[in-house]
């Protein structure tokens, strides 16, 4: 017995004594609050109070714990100040998927008992220790500065900034995630994964272990799974071939103890290692799978234009960048329960109806015997659209007829989740004498690993953006995912489009030096116009805002090109970068509905599949179908994402839901505003309450004697495209441009960032406040993709080797909002969360090329890289 | 046997230490917990007992002593940060508030880190340049033994079975003596070191009287560097006195952090700096 005074009271522990406190908090006092991200003291989201300091809850052994203090963010409101810390969380959207929030939260408190107004070094000091992998930590720390709660938020129309809706659960600890809720008595189960990246294997026999081990063999159903319907090439079970480390060849299932206590040694089975392929396309190597002869997965192409205009100028070049891992600081975790012939899947995703289609065919059951009941999800950025845990634990608990759950470790999420594609391009393009462009070349391969995940989709966005939102006559481009034995590439915030927008970005800064023009005026020159068409043949007539973007962005890249540092060793320079972003899939369908219903006792909910992962959908959305309808949002339920209880949303991916089920809202209002305005036998304009379970219509009740109910549905108008890249594969594009300031260390190729403008086209901004968030969230991991991310197999698996952008390396973010409304999106919006992301390595490579004439040719410009670069150059 | 022990006197724990051999000493645990979690995720389990040192009243504290001061075994970054030290300690201080985010300065000891031998253990240069010593006690007693060479390799101590190591003792430093600290990391919290450096130079008259330098994450363990501290000593602390051939024993590795050749590259610079700003 452990005793400790948790939250002020007096707690006995029953844990042994080097019981780990984050598990001894979670397993044994039920404080599920305290989050674990990584168990290696790396992520801060285990960061509780010990006497009053700060300490990973994962490094301290319940013992030593003994006779003292321990407070845990179930015990903040109970204290004014921490009370005010939740309410300045809320109100400045500190807290997006809130995974991250309970350590802030402690890691502030403990920085506000010592020091009541802190500066904001001090709140980067003090929060250093905690990763918040959405915000890009400047709502963090603007909650901590100014903790005092603002005047009160407005009611909710659209375009007003208001807290997020589902936001104070993430605030108190109650929220639950994907390791937070399965049942006492579930069993766990435990994959067992490849340790070699291509490699035979056999399973012996394994009655000996204290587990039960299921293998290929124990798949009722279809031994596959994988995002399109034809490619069900990825097997929840490996068979006898592994083909990258981390490959699930098999899963302990049994009472925790018992899995736990099963070592590696005693695994029946054996391994024949085979020669990896790791480069893209080695001439003459073996197929990964049969069906893939030269392990090219896909080839997208674009052709536009016959002949190409007299050039004066041209600007060629090579880049490379590298694994990128959504490092979401919730690693993967669920849990499945049989009910009959039907099975229950909870845990964490952004894909519950695909989630729903592959455990039905896995488990050989029929879809309408699945329901998928999506936890809250600590962070996505796409990693969570693929299954992980889902047909496992399914699997597993429809064989024992047991609740299963399992909970990846972080170094089990980073060896086998989806990366971001590492990318080879290469690129020329040229202009006339004006500075016009005249052409733009572009082929590259981008290593899709050992599944093809979402590499077709890669492949298909990638050539119809790499020219970006500009006016080329001439494009020819074409990207190939190439199967390698890597881990397998999947969606990451932006589809392959980061990557493409280096080299086109870098190639204009070349071609703006050699016609003499201003690198922003040159881009103004060239950019896309309301009127232009597309290299896909697509006339754009309304919402391209990039022009605007651009103006916003000039008096503040004249101010900061006035102020750098042209002499010494610390080198001022400002980049400037733009990017386009189709909302939606490419060419192909992705309808979403959405429900309002209201009942004869005057409940009024709406019924939202869309999982939202932390962006905010769920704020949006009902602000949207609350203004459709003329009711405020405060008078709406919400009955969220279950696959039983709301209809097919889609996917949280692509920004597509504030475009595409933000139609879907806005149609769901408007529908259920009609019905309930022809009973009343009212005017369009009619004015709708509702208060004490009454509805009233122009001040007059309506009485209901049924329930009244308005679906709404919406799939974006495209055409496929054709082979040569034509058609119209979205409804509608964001548009960005950023500025990035930075100075650069000469000797030791060092990085600072200074400042980050950011000018984003949105349409409409239905909150202003959640726009904001996902623009800093996204510019935070275009750092890492630019300064400081890579994973590499077998090294970078944990989160101290591999680095994502802390408190301290995202610097003051300004966000301008551009509005060019787009007449088929809900009150004119378009999407936001993968285009913050898309300009920003690139801005930061341009600034980093103005302060010392280099061009980087492969991120992440880590210190030597960047300067070989210098001295190379 | 126990999986967990925590005994309250260095005696207990030197007997528990001799009966159970195998065991795997505890201090603050930010070392030793990552490494199991580490080997956990191949189900690779690290089944040694662990012996917890963190009940053991004398090896807290930071006391000024006849002969220097007295660091002990249990204290901690953000204790060590708090303790008024002369200037000398400043290196060691800008250290202490580098290391990981302050949940592990709270929690995690200078010995602790010392006894894992990280190449990289920010620690290492810093106490290098005070010409710190650590004291092992074991069944016999306790003996004395320089840092330098404490630290034999990377993950290599010169502690020997039933050891303890239970305190650092750091030597009086010189009057007036100065202190830095430089770290480079490719991100501005929590990341290990590409390189550091760690100096303690005294002046007198301009010139340079008392002076050691030392690098870390340049080889298996940090090393003072006698030819760069030569070419400094009874001169002014001029940063372009430091040549790349004083660096020549260092031996820097291609990893994922940083190239050798770059590391051997920002030791010289970040040298150069410290020297600079010290001066
Ligand atoms: C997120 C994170 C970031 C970090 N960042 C840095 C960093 O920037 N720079 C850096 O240098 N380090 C860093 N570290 C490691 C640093 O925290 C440790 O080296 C720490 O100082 C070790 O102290 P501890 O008390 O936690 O040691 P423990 O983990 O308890 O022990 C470490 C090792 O020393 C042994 N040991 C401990 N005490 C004794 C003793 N008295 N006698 C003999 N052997 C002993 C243990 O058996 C073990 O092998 C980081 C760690 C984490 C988790
Ligand atoms: S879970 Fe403890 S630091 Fe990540
Ligand atoms: S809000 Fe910080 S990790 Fe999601």
């Amino acid at each position: 017995m452990t005793s400790l005074l948790l939250n002020g009271a007096a707690t006995q522990v029953a844990a042994a004594p080097e019981t780990r406190l984050s598990a001894a908090l979670r397993d044994e006092c039920g404080l599920t609050g305290t989050k674990v991200g990584c168990d290696a003291g790396d992520c801060g989201a285990c960061t509780v109070l010990l006497d009053g300091a700060q300490v990973c809850a994962c490094l301290v052994p319940l013992a030593q714990a003994e006779g003292r203090a321990v407070t845990t963010v179930e015990g903040l409101a109970a204290t004014p100040q921490g009370a005010a810390l939740q309410a300045a969380f809320h109100s400045h959207g500190a807290a997006q998927c809130g995974i991250c929030t309970p350590g802030m939260l402690m890691a502030a408190t403990e920085l506000l008992a010592a020091t009541p107004n802190p500066d904001e070094a001090q709140v980067q000091a003090a929060l250093g220790g905690v990763l918040c992998r959405c915000t890009g930590y400047r709502a963090i720390i603007k909650a901590v500065l100014t903790l005092s709660t603002a005047a009160p938020p407005p009611p909710g129309a659209v375009g007003d900034s208001i807290p997020r809706l589902d936001g104070l659960p993430k605030l108190d600890g109650s929220e639950r995630f994907g390791a937070d809720d399965a049942p006492a008595d579930a069993l766990w189960l435990r994959p067992i994964r490849s340790p070699h990246a291509h490699a035979r294997f056999s399973i012996g026999d394994a009655s000996h272990l204290p587990a039960r081990l299921l293998t290929a063999a124990d798949i009722p159903g279809r031994n596959g799974f994988g995002i399109y319907p034809d490619i069900k090439d990825q097997a929840v079970f490996a068979e006898g071939l592994a083909r990258y480390r981390g490959d699930c060849v098999a899963a302990l299932v049994g009472e925790r103890a018992a899995v736990e206590a099963v070592r590696w040694e005693d695994l029946p089975i054996t391994w024949q290692e085979l020669p990896p392929l790791t480069a893209a396309t080695a001439p003459g190597a073996a197929p990964l799978h049969p069906r893939w002869p030269d392990n090219i997965l896909t080839t997208g192409r674009l052709r536009s234009g016959e002949t190409a205009p007299p050039a004066a100028h041209t600007a060629q070049g090579q880049w490379t960048t590298g694994f990128v891992e959504h490092a979401y600081i919730e690693p993967e975790a669920g849990w499945a329960e049989r009910h009959g012939d039907t099975i229950h899947v909870h845990g964490c995703t952004q894909a519950p109806y695909m989630d729903r289609d592959e455990v039905a065919a896995v488990l050989g059951i029929p879809l309408d015997n699945v329901r998928i009941i999506p936890s809250a999800c600590g962070g996505g950025f796409g990693g969570k659209l693929d299954v992980s845990f889902q047909p496992m634990v399914a699997v597993a608990a429809w064989l024992t007829g047991r609740p299963v759950r399992a909970v990846w470790s972080r170094g089990e999420s980073l060896a086998s989740s989806t990366k971001r594609h590492p990318a080879s391009i290469h690129a020329t393009a040229a202009c006339d004498a004006a500075g016009r462009l005249t052409s733009f070349e572009f082929t590259a391969d981008y290593d899709t690993g050992a599944y093809a995940s979402w590499g077709p989709t890669v492949a298909g966005r990638v050539p119809v953006h790499c020219m970006g939102p500009y006016r080329v006559p001439y494009v020819r481009s074409q990207a190939r995912a190439v199967l390698t034995n890597n881990p397998p590439s999947g969606a990451f915030r932006g589809f392959g489009v980061p990557q493409a927008a280096i080299a086109q970005e870098m190639l204009w800064d070349q071609l703006a030096d050699a016609t003499g023009l201003d690198r922003l005026e040159f881009r103004v020159l060239n950019a896309l116009r309301e009127g232009d068409t597309t290299n896909t043949g697509q006339h754009l007539r309304h919402s391209v805002g990039l022009v605007e973007c651009l103006e916003a962005l000039r008096p503040h890249w004249h101010t900061l090109r006035a102020q750098r540092r042209t002499t010494g060793r610390l080198r001022g320079g400002v980049g400037v970068a733009c990017m386009w972003y189709g909302i939606g899939n490419t060419g192909m369908p992705n309808p979403s509905t959405m429900r309002l219903t209201l009942a004869p006792d005057g409940r009024l909910t709406f019924h939202n599949g869309a999982v939202d992962i932390g962006q905010g959908s769920t704020t949006v959305l009902a602000q949207i179908a609350a203004e459709a309808l003329g009711l405020p949002v405060s008078a709406l339920h919400m009955v969220l994402y279950d696959t039983a209880l709301t209809a097919d949303a889609g996917k949280t991916s692509a920004s597509r839901q504030t475009f595409v089920s933000g139609r879907a809202a806005q149609a769901a209002g408007a529908a259920l505003r009609g019905e309930i305005l022809r009973r009343a036998n009212a005017g369009p304009d009619a004015r709708l309450t509702l208060s004490d379970g009454t509805l009233r219509v122009n001040n007059e009740p309506l009485r209901l004697d049924t329930t009244l109910e308005g679906t709404g549905s919406y799939d974006p108008p495209t055409v496929p495209l054709d082979a040569d890249g034509q058609g119209i594969p979205y409804a509608t594009y964001g548009f960005a441009a950023q500025l990035a300031a930075l100075e650069v260390d000469l000797d030791l190729g060092t990085i600072h960032l200074q400042k980050i403008v950011a000018a984003h086209d949105v349409g409409r901004a239905i909150n202003p406040l959640l726009v904001r968030g996902q623009v800093e969230g996204g510019i935070a991991q275009g750092i890492g993709l630019a300064l400081m991310e890579e994973y590499l197999p077998g090294r970078t698996e944990n989160l101290h080797d591999y680095l994502i952008p802390t408190i301290g390396d995202v610097p003051d973010i300004e966000t301008i909002l551009i509005e060019a409304r787009e007449p088929l999106g809900p009150f004119g919006a378009k999407g936001i969360g993968e285009p913050a992301l898309v300009p920003t390595a690139p801005a930061i490579l341009s600034a980093i090329r103005d302060a010392t004439g280099a061009t980087l040719r492969r991120v992440p410009a880590l210190p030597h890289r960047v300067l070989e670069a210098i001295r190379g150059h | 046997m126990d999986a967990y022990l925590r005994p309250r006197t260095l005696d207990h724990a030197l007997a528990l230490l001799a009966a159970t051999p195998g065991c795997q000493l505890l201090a603050g645990g930010t070392d030793v917990f990552p490494a199991r979690t580490g080997a956990e995720v191949w189900l690779h389990r690290d089944a040694r007992p662990l012996l917890d040192l963190s009940g053991i009243a004398s090896l807290h504290g930071i006391n000024e002593t006849p002969a220097g001061w007295r660091i002990g075994a249990l204290a901690n970054w953000a204790q060590l940060c708090a303790t008024p030290l002369p200037p000398a300690f400043d290196g060691l201080k800008q250290a202490a508030r580098q290391v990981g985010g302050a949940q592990v300065q709270n929690r995690g000891t200078i010995i602790g880190n010392l006894c894992n031998a990280s190449p990289a253990a920010d620690g290492a240069p810093p106490l290098l340049t005070l010409d710190a010593q650590m004291e092992l006690t074991g069944p016999a007693g306790p003996r004395v033994l320089p840092l330098a060479a404490f630290l034999q390799g990377n993950r290599r101590t010169a502690l020997a079975p039933g050891e303890i190591a239970s305190a650092l003792l750091i030597p009086a430093p010189p009057p007036g003596a100065r202190a830095g600290f430089l770290k480079l990391g490719a991100r501005s919290h929590l990341v290990i070191s590409i390189a550091m450096v760690a100096g303690v130079v005294t002046l007198e008259g301009g010139m340079v009287r008392h002076v050691r330098l030392a690098v870390g994450a340049c080889s298996a363990t940090a090393q003072r560097l006698p030819l760069a501290e030569a070419a400094l000593l009874n001169a002014p602390p001029d940063p372009a006195r430091l040549r790349p051939e004083h660096l020549a024993a260092l031996a820097p590795i291609d990893d994922v952090r940083a190239s050798a050749a770059y590391r051997r590259h920002a030791a010289l610079v970040l040298l150069q700096r410290l020297v600079e700003r010290l001066a």
